[in-house]
């Protein structure tokens, strides 16, 4: 296995993944290094939500080649919730809605549940709640909605800045957000975009942005800009690069 | 996916140490086993009972030949022999203790590995403000230690193991016993009235607030005994009690009887509050052994704003068969019913409640969920049934089902009976399966499988278990979590 020599902390080398055995991802190498973020981009279909499940360890969505290096480790041997106590975080296209179940509830046993995996002390209560609602503030989310079911009745933005609350008390290492920006108003964009640089922005952290356009990167300024086409990287390039898709589309490109 | 399967297996066998299965090497004194007059008779004699005690006993087992056993439930019942087991187990010893400090210490440890908070210390070194809770622990037959009692005599609240009852309040008992579930009320209702063995006897005198939660843990320890409490406890005008029920039974290959008898009855203004974990051994992941939970309990809202409200959660017993109901009999009396029932592997369980409206403006809020798992069963069924003349009742139901695997069954059979035009009555009912979209989502925060599958399961059941007082609602939830491990595969 690679481990990473170049110092990446997220190797995807020739991936291959298929859903009910229909192949999506087909030879996917991509790396990110600690203190960047990359955007990826590409057309519906493309296998954008197949890449952040597949790193994220989602059951149904299978490995058939390649290999994926977190940080030195091999990612793909890995439970879902070893990926996450590992330090990555995965953002959803659709939060989902977990009814009964409080916010606070979620993330004090996933947090508890992390660090004993680490081998952290355990946060207390007060702790907390005090890192809980610091994290609400700075994304201008009640307090009270943290109280509330895990997106049980949220609109779409509140799910959305919600996901951003779970990413900052969760502090991860890396960050693979897929579609975030989706049916956000400008003003949650740039809530969520400030939030993702406030909380990511790092030396020792990486971003991974799954995105269909290109206005969540006025927010979050890419290092790097990814087009997957065919389920592969197929051209990679400067935040311009951004640009360029926008004004020309992904027909010119991925062709 | 085969490796998720063999996942399953391995967890699933893990489950088969029932975290409660260990037996107490404590000398126990039986009855001769089997069930006729003799053994009635035997019963009342170690009790010290009155002839009036016996003569009902007499009288119910002479009736309880001649009934049949009840085949309605969804149940899949094998023949049980009734001459196969013993009636009788008393740990061999003084039953009447002064302190806790005379208890078997055998008996004293096996309580501590359950958990109990038996030991007087230990719930007055609880956190200052921290509720008292009065333990009344029966292990097997016998009620071995009652504590808090002198306080609650202070407040006149009688709470004593019922034999005791009989022989110290025989006015009280019998002024009410049988007179919610009379003797000949079913088949097993009346097996007990005939050789019921220990229990617990509550009296809340007029206008008294019960100064603590009354704690009652049952536990069955003898092989091959079956387990027959009968509780009664009656609240006087203007009281209120909470009462909380535990159960646990070491594992056994053979399958044992637990026929209980429970009644409630609330005057004007009276409130009772009766909450029940039950996680008696549920047999293994084959079906093999596990108890049969038969239980009869019903309430009497006799009085004018008289209030019941029943709690339980179900996770454990081979097969349970039980329906804690209300009569609701007083003007604007209340009746609730909250249940979290979790069936797994090879469990059966036919539960639900019967609301019987017969004042005036009476209320009932029915909500039940039902989670089954494995190749287990799961049947709510409610009555909700009006008089003609009870007027502007009104009745809320809600069944929710949840489902985890493909193999399980949950069933909803609600009967609406209702002969007065003026009544409102809601029924909602819905059934889902855990969905892989929620376990995803809480495994990718951090959350192992079991984990994820208890936290979702705990907050589909939220509605019940916020009922619970504190204490019990922890435990409960630990409980739902661990009834369900391996249940995902």
């Amino acid at each position: 296995m690679n481990t990473g020599s170049h110092g990446q902390m997220l190797e995807i080398t020739n991936l291959h993944a298929t859903v009910d055995d229909k192949p999506i991802l087909k030879g996917l190498t991509l790396s990110v290094g600690a203190g960047e973020v990359h955007a990826i981009m590409g057309p519906n279909g493309a296998g954008k939500s197949t890449l952040s499940y597949v790193l994220g360890g989602r059951p149904g969505y299978d490995v058939t080649g390649g290999t994926v290096a977190f940080n030195g480790q091999d990612l793909l041997e890995m439970e879902p919730h070893e990926r996450a106590a590992a330090g990555l975080f995965l953002g959803f296209q659709y939060p989902v809605e977990i009814p009964g179940v409080s916010n606070v509830q979620l993330l004090r046993t996933a947090l508890t549940a992390q660090r004993r995996a680490r081998g952290e002390d355990e946060l207390s209560a007060g702790d907390f709640l005090r890192l809980a609602r610091a994290q609400a503030d700075a994304l201008g989310l009640d307090m009270e909605m943290l109280k509330r079911p895990v997106n049980v009745g949220f609109s779409g933005g509140e799910k959305k800045r919600n996901e951003m609350v779970q990413l900052g008390i969760i502090g991860p290492k890396l960050a693979i957000l897929d579609e975030t920006d989706s049916g956000l108003d400008i003003d949650a964009l740039k809530a969520v975009g400030d939030g993702i640089n406030r909380i990511m922005r790092a030396p020792d952290k990486a971003v991974l942005l799954i995105t269909h356009y290109q206005r969540l990167l006025d927010y979050v300024r890419p290092d790097v800009v990814h087009v997957l086409a065919g389920g592969r990287i197929v051209r990679s390039g400067g935040a311009e690069l951004a640009h360029e898709l926008e004004r020309e589309g992904y027909g010119a490109i991925a062709a | 996916m085969a490796t998720r399967n063999e996942e399953a297996i391995a967890v699933a066998e893990k489950l088969s140490t029932y975290e409660w299965g260990f037996t107490s090497e404590i000398e126990q004194e039986f009855a001769p086993k089997g069930l006729n007059e003799d053994i009635v008779r035997f019963i009342s004699a170690k009790k010290n009972e009155p002839e009036w005690m016996l003569d009902w006993r007499l009288k119910a087992f002479r009736l309880w030949l001649d009934m049949p056993s009840p085949d309605w439930a969804k149940l899949n019942i094998p023949p049980i022999d009734y001459q196969d087991a013993y009636y009788y187990a008393a740990p061999k010893q003084k039953p009447t203790l002064k302190s806790l400090d005379e208890l078997d210490p055998e008996i004293r440890r096996t309580y501590e590995k359950l958990g109990i908070p038996i030991e007087e210390q230990k719930v007055l070194a609880g956190v200052e403000g921290a509720r008292k809770v009065a333990v009344d622990a029966v292990f097997d037959s016998v009620s071995v230690a009652t504590t808090f009692r002198e306080e609650l005599k202070k407040a006149g609240v009688i709470f004593l193991s019922i034999s005791e009852a009989v022989r110290e309040h025989p006015e009280l008992v019998r002024k009410w016993l049988g007179k919610v579930v009379p003797i000949h009320d079913n088949y097993f209702a009346t097996l007990n009235s005939a050789v019921f063995s220990d229990g617990t006897f509550v009296y809340i005198p007029e206008g008294v607030r019960c100064p603590m939660e009354l704690s009652t843990y049952f536990r069955i320890n003898a092989a091959n005994t079956g387990q027959f409490e009968r509780t009664l406890i009656v609240a006087e005008k203007g009281s209120y009690v909470s009462y909380l029920e535990g159960c646990t039974a070491p594992m056994r290959d053979e399958n044992q009887l637990h026929a209980a008898v429970v009644e409630l009855v609330a005057l004007d203004d009276a409130e009772i509050k009766y909450s029940t974990v039950q996680n008696w051994y549920p047999g293994d992941a084959e079906g093999k052994g596990g108890i049969y939970n038969f239980v009869t309990k019903r309430a009497l809202c006799q009085g004018r704003n008289s209030k019941v409200s029943w709690t339980q959660v179900e996770t454990g017993s081979a097969i349970t068969w039980k329906y804690p109901s209300c009569v609701l009999a007083g003007e604007n009396s209340v009746g609730e019913f909250y249940s979290v029932a979790v069936t797994n592997n090879r469990q059966q369980a036919d539960t639900g409640t019967k609301m019987i409206h017969l004042g005036k403006g009476s209320r009932s809020t029915i909500v039940s969920k039902g989670i089954s798992a494995g190749r287990s069963d799961n049947t709510y069924r409610g009555l909700v049934r009006v008089g003609p003349t009870a007027e502007n009742v009104r009745n809320f139901t809600q069944c929710d089902s949840l489902l985890l695997g493909d193999q399980c069954g949950a069933h909803t059979v609600p009967y609406i009976e209702v002969r007065n035009p003026s009544a409102q009555i809601e029924h909602e009912a819905t059934t889902s399966k855990i969905s892989d979209d929620q376990l995803f989502y809480a495994m990718s925060r951090g959350l192992d499988q079991e984990d994820a599958v208890a936290l979702i399961v705990n907050g589909f059941a939220k509605d019940v278990l916020q009922q619970l007082p504190m204490e019990f609602a922890v435990e409960a939830q630990k409980l739902l979590g661990i009834s369900l491990e391996g249940s995902v595969g």
